[in-house]
């Protein structure tokens, strides 16, 4: 039987890197195997803990932050443990991609499998498109993400 | 800890460090006394009022709706009733409530969101919801419920639930059927009682004592509670329509800020938003959320912040209320929308954001090119009183620690409900001290 997987892209696409995971989700339409859902989350990343609900496994892209060089492709399991707060920073005052994941375990609502890709930018101004190395980057992830689509019993780590 | 003198503290909480400048609190106290506090907690939407020039008028709620992704029916409805204004065209009556049944959905997705997710573990001595939802599952998921169920009302008749793509100037694209609003009645129904839950939980915390003293200010409309349009009003007397907002509201630079501050035309403080609404508008309820409020305690005029939690529980009872009321009421139009010709000139629209009052202003020309757009969120609306209540908060606690008057100072900041999210999806947060 084949498990049933969410793909979720959160991103702001007026906030340049910020629309990072978008620009991954329109990439891989078309491409992701019948019975994957894509799911783009252009608001606060609550809505993930619904995109999620029954999934075997879902697969998190996002732009991070973290000061790595610009176009930096991370990957985290995110199955057992939180994704590192370094990147997905945290706090109290909204919902991050950290908090979504978190609230979704706290409330035993999380897929057995979460693979969480962070793609780091370099410009989160007001404004559209994506920085040279991101916009190179996002291939790369849309990539990275077919990829563990296609293997849904891996679990080695690569970025 | 206590100040000592010559001693200088700074306190400082960066909401959005991916954002140079945007989104920081800064308290700096000299001698235990308050000698500076500013926030820049909403960038006023240039970028956008930039973006918008040259299109054509019929793009607005599109480009508009992007502002925000918790409130984009708001941004669209402000844009729509301007453009509308403008062109001397009113739509029918069916097509304005199903814009007010959309806008209900709006307000039940961002009031849950803010009151469980963000508010209530502030109440609670909880560092946010995923620590709360370990004790008490329930409570959220009764939140997550809510949330999902405004979502709901808006993909049906917005067509998506984010950035709804079926908004148009004269009306949507395509009017929903009245089966598809049927099968939203049972979600309402149960949200409902949820909302109801809501008001009692809240009611329920502990509140400091609080009053802020400055004018309140939001729309009133006979017709009903006001969300999609209505005349700009105040508890002190203001009475105006929607284009002369600009006379009787000024938005200007403050020294040693980036943030632009809105105040009344005489200098004076206002306060939009779900207080405001309440103390002006709370007879218009309906009777399961005046039930609700009564139960709960509220005063009317509410002027305390920390209470504004019960305030926007009350208002998720209403908006669940309205959207059955709505539904049961509602006939599909005839046509979905009306044709608008555009007119040279300047339309102004506003409506009740889940956070308050929202300007949009269009110069246009016979073409339908939009000259020029003014856009005012109630964030920065609300920018001035946050801070007024932040410098008062930290005068009466001076002799808390860092740690704590900082998260004295976030809660609040979250009373208010910024829109903060507005800007990206996640925040940061950092504390300097020197």
């Amino acid at each position: 039987m084949t498990l049933r997987q969410v793909v979720v892209a959160i991103g702001n696409g007026y906030r340049r890197d910020d629309g990072a995971g978008l620009a991954v989700a329109a990439r891989l339409r078309g491409r992701v195997p019948s019975g994957v859902e894509l799911v783009e989350c252009e608001q606060e990343p609550s809505r993930l803990i619904d995109a999620c609900d029954g999934a075997a496994a879902a697969l998190v892209v996002d732009a991070v932050a973290s000061g790595a060089p610009a176009g930096t492709l991370h990957r985290f399991d995110a199955s057992a443990d939180p994704v590192p707060a370094r990147l997905f920073r945290s706090s109290t005052h909204a919902f991050g991609v950290g908090e979504a994941i978190e609230l979704a375990r706290a409330l035993g609502r999380l897929p057995a499998r979460v693979i969480v890709y962070g793609i780091e930018g370099a410009a989160f101004d007001a404004g559209e498109g994506l920085t040279e190395p991101v916009a190179t980057a996002v291939e790369r992830a849309a990539d990275a993400v077919l990829a563990d689509i296609c293997n849904p019993e891996g679990d080695a780590a690569h970025a | 800890m206590r100040c000592r003198m010559g001693e200088r503290r700074t306190i400082r909480t960066d909401y959005l460090a991916r954002v140079e400048g945007e989104g920081a609190m800064t308290v700096r106290l000299q001698d235990g006394r308050v000698e500076h506090v500013e926030l820049r907690i909403f960038e006023p939407p240039r970028f956008f009022e930039a973006l918008l020039r040259g299109r054509a008028f019929t793009e607005a709620p599109d480009i508009t709706a992007r502002i925000c992704g918790i409130c984009p029916v708001a941004y669209q409805t402000s844009a729509v009733n301007a453009l509308e204004d403008l062109c001397g065209v009113e739509v029918p009556e069916p097509i304005r409530q199903l814009r007010r049944l959309l806008y209900c959905g709006e307000w039940i997705e961002s009031h849950a969101l803010h009151v469980y997710m963000l508010h209530a573990p502030d109440f609670l001595g909880y560092q946010g919801a995923v620590e709360l939802a370990r004790d008490a599952p329930q409570a959220v998921e009764r939140g997550l419920a809510l949330k999902k169920t405004g979502n709901q009302v808006m993909a049906v008749v917005g067509g998506r639930e984010i950035h709804p793509i079926n908004v148009r100037v004269g009306g949507f694209y395509r009017a929903p059927s009245r089966g598809e609003l049927r099968a939203l009645v049972e979600p309402l129904e149960r949200a409902r009682e949820a909302a109801v839950e809501t008001v009692r939980w809240t009611a329920g915390f502990e509140f400091p004592e609080r009053s802020v003293e400055c004018t309140l200010v939001a729309l009133s409309d006979p017709g009903g509670y006001a969300i999609e349009r209505g005349r700009i009003r105040s508890d002190s007397g203001l009475d105006i329509a929607p284009a002369d907002y600009d006379e009787f509201f000024v938005e200007e630079h403050v020294e040693r800020s980036t943030a632009l501050h809105s105040h009344l035309r005489d200098g004076g403080t206002y306060l939009c938003g779900p207080l405001a609404r309440f103390s002006l508008n709370h007879d218009q309820l309906s009777d399961t959320a005046l039930d609700a409020a009564r139960e709960a305690g509220l005063e009317v005029p509410c002027r305390d912040p920390f209470r504004s939690i019960v305030v926007r529980s009350v208002e998720l009872v209403y908006a669940c209320d309205e959207a059955l009321r709505l539904i049961a009421a509602y006939e599909e139009p005839d046509v979905p929308a009306v044709t608008v010709e555009p007119v040279a000139g300047t339309g102004f629209g506003v409506s009740e954001a889940p956070r308050g009052l929202l300007y949009h202003r269009y110069r246009v020309d016979g073409e339908g090119t939009i000259l020029d757009a003014k856009i005012v969120p109630p964030t920065s609306q609300n920018q001035r009183a946050i801070e007024d209540d932040l410098r008062d908060v930290v005068a009466r606690h001076v002799e808390l620690d860092d740690d704590a008057l900082r998260g004295l100072c976030e809660q609040t900041i979250r009373n208010y409900d910024p829109c903060i999210s507005c800007a990206t999806h996640f925040l940061d947060l950092e504390v300097e001290r020197r």
